[in-house]
């Protein structure tokens, strides 16, 4: 029997999500960090450990004046929270601090902002970007021919994507986009970077999130029912060149970051109630689902388009609607965690019934990094 | 296509653009472990960590890996593009524009057979790809 050394105590989105003019991207971090604190009945005082990404976790910190012990502004892409999590229950667990906040905030859609969210790679610039894919809708997609042709997934297959995480926002009052689509509708929406059409992209929006971090033992002291972590997560990265990656066909960071995480928490794939994975575009989930292990190579696409993953599925996936339907502020590894915490509380609109293990997988920049953790409601196993 | 983005170029990879003005796609390869070509260029192998690199010609030819057909807009390009990675006969893999071919999956069949060309930019040649005339790779 193994008891929980870590737990989620606090954890909020911004008060308002989609368009919100009105907040800077520090007000968005800001709005979030209040929410979640305000929840768990904590101040900044009460605060000594701040992670952040996209941002600077110190100008994070003065404006909320926190004064911590520990921090860390890693800063990978939109997976980098999640990340964060692992590095901070790695920081309680080894005394750097006891406290920790991750903030997440970002002005994607009104760009209420000073600097873009990602480190720039010398590399990518001198030999990609001078091709012209400047934007992440023809730079994330590029293996997907690939893909297509190796393994046998098809336009129909990653348009049921979006149609089923459609399925899921309809019961999110916060989401994004609820009307519900067909494969039709994606195949035949306005076309980005063939074979991608709009509704295989996610959104673009304003928004933030922010959790609180302790000790298990410390848990039983707050107001909110303790999500606790499961083993320590997983992490890795492959390189910011997408036309690099080993293998169109599967991702390393994926592989390497999910391995990790299911060895140190100990658990098998059957054991998962509830999935989150990053779907910044609608192939990610199919990657995810391969590369974490949950069907064997090449058959991700037919899993979801079978419906497994849809509600009422056998692994309900991105419950909340994804980046494709829920928001996607453009770091969305926040709003994956903020859903996987809701299912583990039996608090989110899209409930899964009895839902005790979530696990939570996000990406970094356009397959260059990874994150995963597993979080449960329960604090023995 | 002036305003196309140049690449920033550092010395580590001089001789690859020095290469591309005289027409010729220059790789690094190590001579430490398997003798293998690698890409982008650095002065170390990926694979093995040697210094003990050193450059040679690709032959030029390559087949179409994967791609996309970009309507995202890019100084100096014309959307719809096409934005390719090519596998080279070396058995690297490179970005790519393709050249002389429509923009339309039609044309783009994966594993056609494709050879190297040369762009024009500002003071710059830069490496490009183009299907191969008289077919197969």
């Amino acid at each position: 029997m193994s008891k929980a050394s870590i737990a989620i105590v606090g954890a909020a989105e911004t008060t308002r999500m989609g368009k919100v003019p009105e907040l800077s991207q520090t007000g968005l971090h800001a709005d979030a960090a209040l929410n979640a604190m305000a929840e768990c009945g904590l101040t900044p005082a009460d605060i000594d450990g701040i992670a952040t990404a996209g941002h600077d976790s110190a100008e994070i910190a003065q404006y909320l004046g926190i004064t911590p012990t520990w921090q860390d502004s890693t800063s990978i892409g939109g997976c980098s929270f999640i990340l964060h999590v692992r590095h901070a229950a790695a920081a309680i667990a080894t005394g750097l601090c006891k406290t920790v906040l991750i903030t997440h905030g970002e002005s994607g859609r009104s760009n209420n902002r000073a600097h873009r969210p990602l480190f720039p790679s010398m590399q990518q610039q001198e030999f990609e970007a001078i091709y012209g894919p400047l934007f992440p809708p023809s730079r994330f997609t590029l293996p997907v021919m690939r893909k297509m042709k190796d393994d046998g997934l098809t336009l129909e297959q990653l348009a049921m994507v979006a149609v089923v995480q459609r399925e899921w926002a309809s019961r999110h009052p916060r989401a994004t986009a609820h009307d519900p689509i067909t494969v039709d509708d994606v195949l035949s929406a306005k076309m980005i970077a063939w074979p991608f059409t709009k509704l295989m992209c996610c959104l673009v929006s304003d928004g933030g999130g922010a959790l609180i971090l302790t000790s298990a033992e410390r848990a039983q002291d707050f107001p909110t029912k303790p999500v606790y972590l499961r083993g320590m997560g997983g992490e890795s990265c492959e390189g910011p060149m997408v036309s690099q990656m080993e293998d169109f066909t599967s991702s390393k960071a994926f592989r390497v970051s999910g391995k990790a995480a299911f060895e140190s928490a100990g658990i098998r794939h059957s054991d998962v109630d509830h999935l989150m994975i990053y779907d910044a575009f609608a192939h990610l989930p199919v990657y995810g689902l391969e590369d974490l292990g949950f069907v064997a190579k090449g058959e991700g696409g037919a899993f979801i388009a079978e419906g497994n993953t849809r509600p009422g599925g056998r692994l309900p996936l991105n419950t909340n609607g994804g980046g494709l339907s829920y928001m996607h502020s453009g770091m969305y590894g926040m709003y994956a965690l903020q859903e996987g915490v809701r299912q583990m509380r039996g608090l989110s609109p899209a409930q899964v019934e009895g839902a005790k293990l979530s696990v939570v997988h996000g990406v970094g920049g356009m397959f260059s990094g990874a994150a995963t953790v597993v979080l449960t409601s329960e604090d023995q196993w | 296509m002036s305003d196309r983005m140049q690449p920033t170029i550092y010395s580590e990879t001089q001789f690859y653009w020095d290469g591309a003005k005289a027409g010729k796609l220059l790789l690094n390869a190590c001579t430490a472990c398997d003798g293998g070509a690698y890409f982008p260029p650095r002065p170390f192998c990926p694979k093995c960590g040697s210094r003990d690199v050193t450059v040679q010609e690709a032959s030029g030819k390559g087949t179409l890996h994967s791609y996309v057909i970009s309507h995202m807009p890019a100084p100096g390009y014309e959307p719809p593009f096409t934005v390719a990675v090519v596998m080279l006969e070396e058995g690297v893999k490179m970005m790519s524009n393709i050249l002389d071919c429509p923009a339309d999956p039609e044309a783009l069949e994966l594993d056609m057979a494709l050879e190297v060309t040369f762009e024009a930019r500002g003071d710059l040649m830069i490496p490009q790809f183009r299907p191969a005339k008289g077919g197969a790779a």
